[in-house]
């Protein structure tokens, strides 16, 4: 592919804490190369601001290599942008082209407050898994993992299933901010399972009963959340989580 | 105590528009077929024997309310679903991805549940109201007295603004099913790899069948169109 280089208007949100108002700030940059990473392209403008004596443009990112699911930001109105499957780390600046003007916001729900510009606060994720998103483990000799059978089709479900990385698009994506796609990866790759089939009741009662406390929205089935899910977790899971909470809420004691 | 959390939680809500959802598509299968009726030869005589039949069967007439209650239900429940989920995200997006990444329809169920409110009210009106009411014609058939809601219906699909009104009744309706029927398998967590595809197949062909046999009805009338069957009746 043909490496180019190209100048871009970029409109990004500006917000210094959760409690005041944010704004739309529009900056251009020049001779960015098509070989970079969004998140690069946002490193040279941070440097040019901190040249300048402003302040740089704050941004999540841990890994850069599409595993962490920190680097959130919403670009032209697709979280992670345009690129099906892939994180912002894992975009490249070839998805755009020469003047072109790119509009930058943060993951917009109000379960999600901004910590300051593009970043927020996704800690309700960490409390959603903390209601149920574990297997218990006794003390004792560790168990030898390949001791217990496990069906190859249900295996290879909940691999994918583990794949979600938290990364929290599904909610930005939802027009309700609906938290369903996160919840029922997490509910269904320990509930496939023979390790979580114990808890299975409970974990799905109480996941989805902290989704609703932390404020996330109802899900109506739009799957926004699969179409934009860098990891493509499928909304087959959902309908899994609804069965798990419908026959847990019916049976269980 | 699980009860009341299945039912006041975000997936119990959910679960509520769909078993009320698939309520009122199996009303409107039982209300299409008897109507169908209409567009065939001998249409008035068999039309009201078989309006005659739903109004006065006890055991239609009960299902009636439960009828009532499903409208009821399922209309304040997709409110506030609509209002609890639109207060989600106080500070809105500059840019949304629109119709490249779900369809336009799955995102305007209330609206669209509106409109097919508002067509419910004039349809009432029209129908239902005269003929609990008792302000029908009367037809004999076989020296037995019946309801002439077939005249009715004449009447008032002689206009052309109430005829273009129940179309775009229909429209709304396709469109909320289109999106509906297959989320109400999923809300109830009847999607499968196995069966997702069957699913979504026969949610697009009732979407489409069921409202065009509505559509219908107006439209031949308004013409005075029928299909000649011979004695083919419907129902009684
Ligand atoms: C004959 C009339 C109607 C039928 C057959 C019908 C059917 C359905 C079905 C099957 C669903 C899917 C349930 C689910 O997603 O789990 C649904 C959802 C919904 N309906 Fe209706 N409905 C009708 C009238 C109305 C009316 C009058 C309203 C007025 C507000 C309405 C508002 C909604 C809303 C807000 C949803 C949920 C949105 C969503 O799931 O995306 N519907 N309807
Ligand atoms: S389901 Fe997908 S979009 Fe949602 S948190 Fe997991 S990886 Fe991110
Ligand atoms: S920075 Fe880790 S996924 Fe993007």
């Amino acid at each position: 592919m043909e490496h180019y280089s190209m100048d871009l208007t970029l409109r990004v949100w500006r917000q210094r804490n959760c409690t005041e108002n944010g704004r739309f700030e529009t900056y251009q940059v020049s001779d960015i190369s098509s070989e970079m990473s969004f998140l690069e392209m946002i490193d040279v403008l941070n440097e040019r601001l901190l040249q300048e004596g402003k302040e740089p443009i704050a941004f999540d990112h841990d890994c850069r290599e599409g595993i962490c699911g920190s680097c959130s930001m919403v670009i032209n109105g697709r979280p992670h942008g345009p690129w099906k499957g892939t994180t912002t780390c894992q975009l490249h600046m070839r998805a755009f082209k020469h003047g072109d003007a790119i509009t930058i916001e943060p993951f917009r729900a109000d379960a999600f407050p901004v910590i300051k510009d593009l970043m927020v606060n996704r800690s309700a994720f960490d409390r959603i898994i903390q209601a149920g998103g574990y297997v218990s483990v006794n003390t004792g000799n560790a168990v030898d993992g390949n001791a217990i059978p496990i069906e190859k089709d249900k295996a290879d479900e909940a691999f994918a299933a583990a794949t979600c990385i938290g990364c929290g698009a599904c909610v930005a994506a939802c027009k309700n901010s609906s938290a369903m796609l996160f919840v029922s990866a997490k509910v269904s790759h320990l509930s496939l399972l023979p390790q979580g089939a114990p808890e299975k009741a409970s974990r799905v009662l109480g996941m989805v009963a902290q989704m609703d406390k932390e404020g996330f929205g109802s899900c109506t089935n739009t799957f926004a959340c699969e179409a934009e899910c860098p990891k493509e977790i499928s909304v087959l899971n959902i309908a899994r989580l609804n069965r798990e909470y419908l026959a847990a809420s019916l049976a269980g004691d | 105590m699980n009860w009341k959390q299945l039912f006041s939680s975000s997936v119990g809500r959910k679960l509520v528009m769909a078993l009320t959802g698939i309520f009122l598509i199996v009303f409107l299968i039982v209300h299409c077929y008897v109507n169908a009726n209409v567009l065939f030869s001998n249409g008035e005589e068999n039309f009201n024997r078989a309006a005659h039949f739903m109004s006065t069967n006890l055991l239609v007439r009960i299902t009636e309310l439960g009828l009532f209650a499903g409208f009821l239900i399922h209309i304040v429940q997709g409110y506030l679903l609509e209002y609890h989920n639109r207060s989600r995200r106080s500070s809105k997006y500059a840019m949304t991805a629109g119709n490249l990444t779900s369809t336009w329809y799955s995102r305007s169920m209330a609206l669209l549940g509106t409109l097919i409110l508002l067509f419910l009210i004039v349809h009432l009106a029209h129908f239902w109201v005269p003929s609990r009411f008792g302000e029908l014609a009367e037809v004999s058939y076989a020296g037995k007295s019946y309801h002439n809601l077939y005249g009715r219906m004449k009447d008032i699909f002689s206009q052309e603004w109430v005829v273009g009104l129940y179309v775009a009744g229909c429209f709304s309706l396709s469109w909320h099913l289109l999106h509906g029927f297959q989320s109400a398998f999923q809300t109830m967590g009847w999607n499968h790899r196995r069966y997702s595809a069957a699913i979504g197949s026969a949610g697009i062909g009732f979407s489409i069948v069921v409202p065009t046999l509505f559509a219908l009805m107006p439209i031949f009338m308004y013409f005075g169109w029928e299909i000649d069957l011979g004695a083919v009746t419907l129902l009684f």
